[in-house]
């Protein structure tokens, strides 16, 4: 019974967003299954948000490794909370916007949020220097091609891919390094994105089709069997 | 007379010395590579750590000539008549937005500039906040004169993604029943003559996540024959080519589609000549690091055909 | 002067009542000598919305003859409705040289009539009235016909092979590397005593990427649990954390082994990307997991994930179905599977046959995208190049089966 309600579910659901797609009628179906979902996931804010403060507690009563860290944790997720929660510090009313101008909520997403996720984003040019270093290798054929390939984008996107190729005449504007770097990104790269588009699309429908049919059910904690 | 000495910046001291230390460590590194020495990961990052900060230091920065999908865009607002209402949605988080952020305000500067009306939204709850960002440096600060409600109005977030968005292609006021101030849409003037989203002349969705421009095209581009724009992150760029330019007028892609839009504005009226290029700003580090990377590439490929050669690969 | 006065006055009611019978569909906003006079719209015919739940109905016009984007007189249309013959209301507008219009929202118990006008700056020109139309309801929508074919044929090859391969016919499913190595990198952890790392993306349980990483978290998770190795696995979505519990501890149970299993084996850190990156980087470095997946719904995260897996020295198998991506997780990591591996995944792990025959069913709907995409390409390059019409006729033929109007 466990298993077999949540399989009825998901064939359920699943033939009726196929139909109310071909089906006129059945369109406000397929968009109230959507909602549905988001109500769900709204309600499980709450079990994460637990699971969290759970886990960092229990780790700073256990004294475990690191456990240091929890604090800084579980503050910045308290005083992020009351002051989204209670609006500390807006300037207008409780109605007014969370991230109005001189609020709590919004100096520390300004002066704190913003520049730490920037710069774990940031992190992103120091690992494609190193992943470029150890993977653009000319091993084999293939390999070479990735590596021309990547030259000519890297060029094309710096002034010095304009100045190196100036002297190509219009008519062969086409090996201007900057036009061959997009004739590269729109053509064969994207050739080969869209065929990896396809298998990805019919995958997908073969993936659906197993858990409507029931046949994949790993995913609500059984063994297949 | 000026001696040409006198002539020199302290920005080409700066160039010439970023540009002197990096090749020279480049070529200290090339040199090890040849007697077999792989670089440590370390050193990769303290060059690229160089050639991004010497940019920003000594202020060195390039011009670039629009692309025409970049123009495109451009041209399109340019052509659209004063009073027309343009959508700009904020579809990105804090991590994204160096790359973005300086799209959305220039945008934002041209369509207020030419007293067309914007409509703000975000499907990205931190989208907000760089709304926000938007709001205290360009419109606030720049157009004093322009009113909320009537020049431009702040949606907010609304939670559901593709699911708003189906909505608003039909109906904007059951999803946004009022601004992010809590003023009833009835009451909105902006909001008189347009009923859902295809009243407006034209969408311009900035991100480069999901939901993005993707979403916008399939759920409210193409389903309402909606004009619509986008400005995303380099990664994403590529993606978007083949809905240029049936389904996105116009694409600005990364830092470089930014600067392109940026140096396009300034050249075209004096009154921009002195505003905010921070993408311009921001080509400086990129162009370097790029040139740094490549250098990575061929150092690594020198150490792998002297490995090859002496037999330590097969 | 009064005689002048009642003079004015009866020409100004005459000039009005005569512009009122002149034409009794234009109403006048602004009478003074600035009002740009335009044409209003003719031929306005309303009908009946094809393919939707009676609450559609489709409105075109002919544009007002002083429509012309140069000179810019006509700003707008608005489009005026009256229900169940109650008096005219403004519903919706349009901009210029727009000549048609969907108007939704509408029942299928009520009668409907339309008027549309043109707008200048400061005159309103309305058209005449149209006919009073009701709603109607359809059942299918024929125009998602070649749609419906498509999923028809891939779904009934699909379940085809699914019962070919039950009823015990051999099929053969090519070699996955990617997946081939998964025994190894578990057997790799375990015999250095460091824990697995399983990373299922940052996407929720809607998106199937999510549903694949957890399929294959429960063939992973059952080795770990016969190895008795440690998993780690932190999630960025609640519910993603509530299934990912469950796959590992039926797993544990399966193994017999339902003691070791613990809920802190998953733990939800944010749903912010960054923030959940700086947690998983920072877990990376302090635990220096042997062996890292990286499987399911991956963004810019992608390579700062990979290459911290690379630095401490794990062996990693990447899989996501984000084209962008993929080229970062092929130069970090040693295995990568690529789009549609990752849904195949499971199926090919699992080795039951009426799994791998949901595999096979694929390849019939690849074999339909090659074919229509080399008969496209001939046609299109022989229709253009020479002019041929046979060919342009094929062409426009496959455009037309594959373009779908919603």
């Amino acid at each position: 019974m466990k298993r077999l309600v949540p399989l009825i579910i998901t064939f359920v659901v699943g033939t009726v967003l196929i139909l109310s797609v071909f089906i006129p009628p059945m369109e406000g179906l397929g968009e109230n299954f959507t909602l549905f979902f988001d109500i769900i996931a709204v309600f499980a804010f709450f079990l994460g948000g637990g699971n969290l403060v759970r886990v960092h507690f229990q780790k700073m009563s256990r004294k475990s490794d690191d456990w240091e860290f929890s604090i800084v944790t579980l503050v910045g997720f308290f005083v992020m909370l009351a002051a989204g929660l209670f609006k500390i510090g807006n300037p207008g009313d409780i109605a007014s916007s969370v991230t109005a101008d001189g609020s709590l909520f919004q100096a520390i997403y300004r002066s704190v949020f913003v520049p730490l996720s920037s710069t774990m984003y940031a992190l992103l040019a120091f690992f494609v220097a190193s992943a470029s270093y150890r993977a653009f290798r000319a091993k084999n054929r293939e390999a070479t091609l990735l590596l021309v390939a990547a030259f000519i984008i890297l060029l094309g996107s710096t002034p010095f891919g304009t100045m190196l190729t100036s002297w190509v005449p219009e008519s062969w504007s086409i090996f201007q390094i900057p036009n061959l770097a997009v004739w590269l990104m729109s053509s064969p790269n994207l050739a080969g994105q869209r065929a990896i588009i396809i298998g990805i699309g019919l995958g997908v429908v073969s993936i659906s089709l197993r858990l409507i049919l029931g046949l994949e059910r790993t995913y609500l904690g059984d063994d297949n069997a | 007379m000026l001696s040409p000495l006198m002539a020199i910046t302290v920005q080409d001291i700066g160039i010439t010395v970023s540009l002197v230390f990096i090749l020279l460590g480049l070529a200290w590194l090339a040199w090890r590579s040849f007697s077999g020495k792989e670089v440590d990961r370390r050193i990769i990052f303290l060059f690229i750590f160089f050639s991004v900060a010497m940019p920003v230091i000594f202020k060195i920065s390039f011009k670039f000539k629009a692309t025409p999908i970049v123009n495109a865009l451009y041209e399109k607002i340019e052509s659209l008549p004063n009073n027309s209402t343009v959508l700009i949605s904020y579809d990105f988080d804090p991590a994204m937005a160096p790359e973005v952020q300086p799209m959305a305000d220039a945008l934002s500067r041209h369509c207020l500039s030419r007293d067309i009306k914007i409509v703000y939204m975000c499907l990205f709850p931190t989208g907000q906040g760089q709304l926000e960002q938007t709001f205290s440096t360009v419109v606030r600060n720049e157009f004093p004169e322009k009113q909320d409600g009537i020049d431009f109005v702040n949606l907010g977030y609304k939670a559901g993604g593709e699911g708003v968005l189906n909505v608003i292609v039909t109906d904007f006021e059951k999803m946004f029943p009022t601004d992010v101030n809590s003023v009833p849409y009835s009451e909105i003037p902006i909001f008189d003559n347009i009923k859902s989203c295809k009243n407006l002349d034209l969408i311009i969705s900035i991100g480069g996540g999901r939901p993005g421009i993707k979403e916008w095209v399939l759920f409210v581009g193409d389903p309402g024959n909606i004009p619509m724009a986008a400005g995303v992150a380099a990664v994403v760029a590529p993606q978007l080519y083949p809905y240029y330019p049936n389904q996105i007028l116009g694409l600005l892609g990364g830092v470089k589609g930014a600067a392109e839009y940026e140096n396009r504005l300034r050249d075209s009226d004096p009154k921009f000549a002195d505003m905010p290029t921070p993408a311009t700003t921001m080509m400086g580090p990129q162009t370097l690091a790029h040139i740094v990377v490549m250098s990575f590439i061929i150092i690594g490929n020198i150490l792998f055909f002297r490995n090859r050669k002496r037999g330590e690969i097969s | 002067m009064k005689f002048i006065s009642i003079y004015f006055v009866l020409l100004v009611s005459l000039s009005v009542s005569a512009q009122t019978n002149d034409n009794d569909s234009t109403s006048l906003l602004v009478n003074d000598s600035l009002t740009i006079k335009i044409a209003p719209p003719t031929s306005v015919i309303v009908e009946d919305y094809k393919y939707d739940d009676a609450d559609n109905l489709q409105l075109h016009w002919v544009p007002s003859i002083d429509d012309m984007p140069q000179d810019g007189k006509v700003v707008r249309y608005r489009i005026y409705q009256s229900t169940n013959n109650g008096s005219f209301v403004l519903v919706d507008s349009v901009n210029f040289s727009v000549n048609m219009k969907k108007i939704e929202g509408l029942a299928i118990d009520s009668t409907y009539q339309f008027m549309v006008s043109a707008v200048s700056k400061n005159y309103e020109a309305k058209s005449n009235k149209t006919i009073t139309i009701q709603t109607e309801r359809e059942w299918i929508n024929f125009n998602l016909a070649s749609l419906f074919l498509i999923a028809l044929l891939i779904t009934s090859a699909v379940i085809y092979f699914i019962e070919t391969a039950r009823r015990g016919k051999e099929l053969f499913v090519r070699k996955i590397a990617g997946l081939e190595a998964v025994d190894e990198a578990i057997g790799r952890a375990t015999e250095m005593g460091r824990p697995i790392l399983f990373i299922p993306g940052i996407h929720d349980m809607d998106d199937v990427q999510t549903l694949a990483a957890i399929t294959i978290l429960g063939k992973v998770a059952r080795q770990v649990a016969d190895y008795d190795t440690k998993i780690r696995m932190p999630v960025a979505r609640s519910l993603v954390m509530t299934a990912a519990r469950e796959t590992i501890k039926t797993a544990y149970q399966t193994a017999g082994r339902p003691d070791a299993y613990n809920d802190d084996m998953v733990n939800y850190i944010t749903d912010e990307q960054f923030g959940y990156v700086a947690a998983v980087d920072g877990i990376m470095v302090r635990e220096k997991p042997a062996t890292i997946f990286l499987l399911g719904a991956f963004f810019a995260e992608s390579l700062i994930l990979a290459e911290t897996g690379n630095s401490v020295g794990a062996i990693q198998i990447a899989g996501t179905a984000r084209p962008a991506q993929l080229p970062f997780f092929i130069a970090a990591c040693d295995f990568t599977l690529i789009g549609e591996e990752l849904f195949a995944a499971s199926a090919y792990l699992s080795g039951e046959p009426k799994m791998l025959g949901s595999l096979k069913g694929q390849d019939v709907g690849k074999a339909i995208a090659m074919g229509v995409i080399i008969v496209g390409v001939i046609s299109i390059t022989l229709g253009e190049a020479y002019g041929i019409e046979f060919f342009s006729n094929i062409t426009s033929s496959i455009q037309s089966f594959f373009t779908v109007n919603k």
